[in-house]
């Protein structure tokens, strides 16, 4: 064990490192992206009867192929990395805050709008506040997804842990592969747990489950 | 002042208003009542223009209510709706004060309305607390709160109690009507609840397929239905309407009967108790026969081992269905003490007394009052 990490521990911190930037920027982008599209969508319902179907083609292209398009259209460069993986954070966000805000209850936007909240107050005093389980689930699902897709980075060559399962792969070493999936592994449920955290610290205490009578 | 002129409004082919045309005084408790599909929650909404009319004007004071902003117009008129509709996620105080921060008060301003408000109906511990937290009676004080927090001189309620089971909605009723008349508020209510528009309006307006067919105060609405229809919706307040003089309605129903065969002593012993100079009789199977006096029992009492022989037939009879107001001529014109009162089986439902005269009477003039 203390071979292995003096063989590699230094390298598979600066994977790990560069994992979690690749996934915490992707992340970021994908949920500024989502969030915008999904609340644009739902104020024109009618244009998500042309959107949703196109993006959901777009979801079928397996990662690695967008990846592969991206590395040959931009380079090899961290930009095409992220770019791929910030779309692929977009979709469940989109998705999510597009089903949040027509979940809204409609009683909530009657009162909202007799009250005399303009449009603009209405969505973001009342219904992306009601909406916010939803959209932190769909963040929840892009953190986590975007973090073993970021293994696909060093298929270009760019590095983070998918080195190790590369080459661990490729030279049939066990120990190799475990040493990048168990990282990223973690990884995964250490961004989940920072989301479920977030959610908690910024969902009002009328909207959570034990207030309920 | 509210006008309406020639307000129209249709859905494809279905006119939903069919050219109203009527002024609602200020500070006037306006019931719009009608069928389901009537119009009534349409016109409602014509008012803070949440929907808007097809052709035809509506003036608030004299001001043409198109020519004003809607988000500014909604601003100043009170909205509540059936579903309540509290922002789960704002605390009580937050859903009261939503209006007046729209209307960019400053916080000490809006923390003196959110106290001023709770006091009004007693709930100012619940200041913190989250709509969720609280029972349903509770939370449609508080939609009524936050509709009235900004002091709008109208307030819109779309059946605000519908929703609500019976004892919470009239303990709602008597607040909102006293809220009302403290604050000096014009009250437009939508129901289709006849009971409930007697009780709260000044005006009733009755709307039947988008048209007005009545607006009248509730006494002159239950004196002169203008259609058949109101008359059907009146129901059981109508003067006219039959089941109001039904016997039952008056009738006592804790009777005392006893057995035929029951002994002379043990009758005596049981009118001293209850204080009663009859007792009525009844055979095994609980049908009716007759009625028994200490007057008899004294006479011819002591020779008779049951009071079956004794039994007489002479007090006035009905059926339940029957007209009450014939029972009472009787018992006015002559010195019966009681009618008695028969299920269709002869099995003894109760008994009208004067009593039952006095109660009916009451009744009658307390309407008259109204």
């Amino acid at each position: 064990m203390k071979a292995l990490l003096d063989t590699y521990g230094a390298l598979l911190l600066k994977a790990i490192g560069m994992h979690i930037v690749y996934s915490a920027i992707s992340v970021a982008i994908g949920f500024v992206l989502g969030l915008a599209l999904g609340i644009l969508l739902s104020r024109v319902p009618r244009l998500s009867g042309l959107l949703f179907p196109v993006i959901s083609i777009f979801q079928t292209i397996p990662g690695l192929v967008f990846i592969g398009l991206l590395f040959l259209w931009l380079g090899m460069v961290p930009a095409a990395v992220i770019a791929a993986l910030s779309v692929y954070a977009m979709f469940p966000v989109l998705k999510n805050t597009y089903t949040g805000l027509l979940g809204v209850e409609k009683k909530y936007i009657e009162a909202a709008k007799g009250c005399g909240m303009s449009p603009m107050q209405s969505l973001f005093k009342v219904e992306l506040p009601l909406a916010l389980p939803s959209i932190m689930a769909g963040l929840r699902m892009a953190a986590i997804y975007t973090v073993s897709w970021a293994v696909l980075a060093s298929m270009i060559g760019l590095g983070g842990l998918g080195d190790f399962v590369y080459q661990g792969t490729s030279s049939n070493n066990n120990t190799l592969i475990l040493l990048g999936a168990v990282p990223a592994a973690v990884l995964a449920i250490g961004f989940g747990s920072l989301v479920d955290w977030l959610q908690k610290r910024i969902t009002p205490r009328g909207m959570k489950k034990e207030v309920r009578r | 002042m509210i006008q309406f002129e020639h307000v129209n409004k249709s859905y494809g082919k279905n006119l939903i208003l069919n050219d109203l045309n009527f002024t609602i005084p200020d500070g006037q408790f306006v019931v719009l009542i009608g069928p389901s599909g009537c119009g009534k929650t349409t016109t409602l909404k014509t008012i803070n223009r949440l929907i808007e009319p097809d052709s035809g004007h509506i003036y608030i004071d004299g001001q043409d209510i198109t020519k004003v902003d809607k988000v500014q117009l909604r601003r100043h008129i009170g909205y509540v709706i059936q579903q309540i509709g509290l922002f789960p996620n704002m605390t009580v105080a937050e859903n009261i004060c939503v209006v007046p921060k729209l209307l960019n008060y400053d916080k000490e301003r809006c923390d003196q309305i959110v106290q001023d408000m709770l006091k009004l109906v007693g709930m100012e511990a619940h200041r913190n607390k989250y709509p969720a937290e609280l029972s349903g009676g509770q939370q449609q004080r508080i939609g009524v709160l936050r509709a009235l927090a900004a002091s709008p001189p109208i307030v819109l309620m779309d059946e605000p109690f519908g929703a609500l089971d019976p004892q919470t909605r009239e303990i709602l009723q008597d607040e909102v009507k006293k809220l009302q008349q403290k604050l000096g508020k014009t009250v437009i209510f939508v129901t289709h609840d006849m009971d409930e528009a007697l009780k709260l309006a000044d005006i009733i307006i009755f709307m039947d397929g988008g048209v007005v067919v009545q607006m009248a105060s509730p006494e002159e609405m239950l004196e002169h239905p203008a259609t058949e229809r109101i008359a059907d919706f009146l129901g059981k307040h109508a003067p006219e309407s039959k089941n109001e003089h039904l016997v039952e309605r008056f009738m006592r129903t804790n009777v005392r009967a006893v057995k035929k065969n029951r002994g002379v002593m043990e009758c005596a012993e049981l009118m001293a108790r209850y204080s009663v100079d009859t007792l009525l009789v009844k055979d095994e199977t609980g049908h009716y026969l007759g009625t028994v006096s200490i007057g008899d029992i004294r006479k011819w009492g002591r020779d008779l081992s049951s009071i079956e022989p004794i039994v007489r037939q002479t007090a006035r009879t009905v059926y339940v269905g029957e007209d009450a107001r014939e029972s009472f001529d009787y018992l006015l014109e002559s010195s019966a003490p009681y009618v008695i009162v028969l299920n269709r089986d002869n099995t003894i439902a109760g008994i009208v007394t004067k009593t039952s005269v006095a109660r009916s009477v009451a009744e009658n003039l307390w309407r008259e009052q109204r």
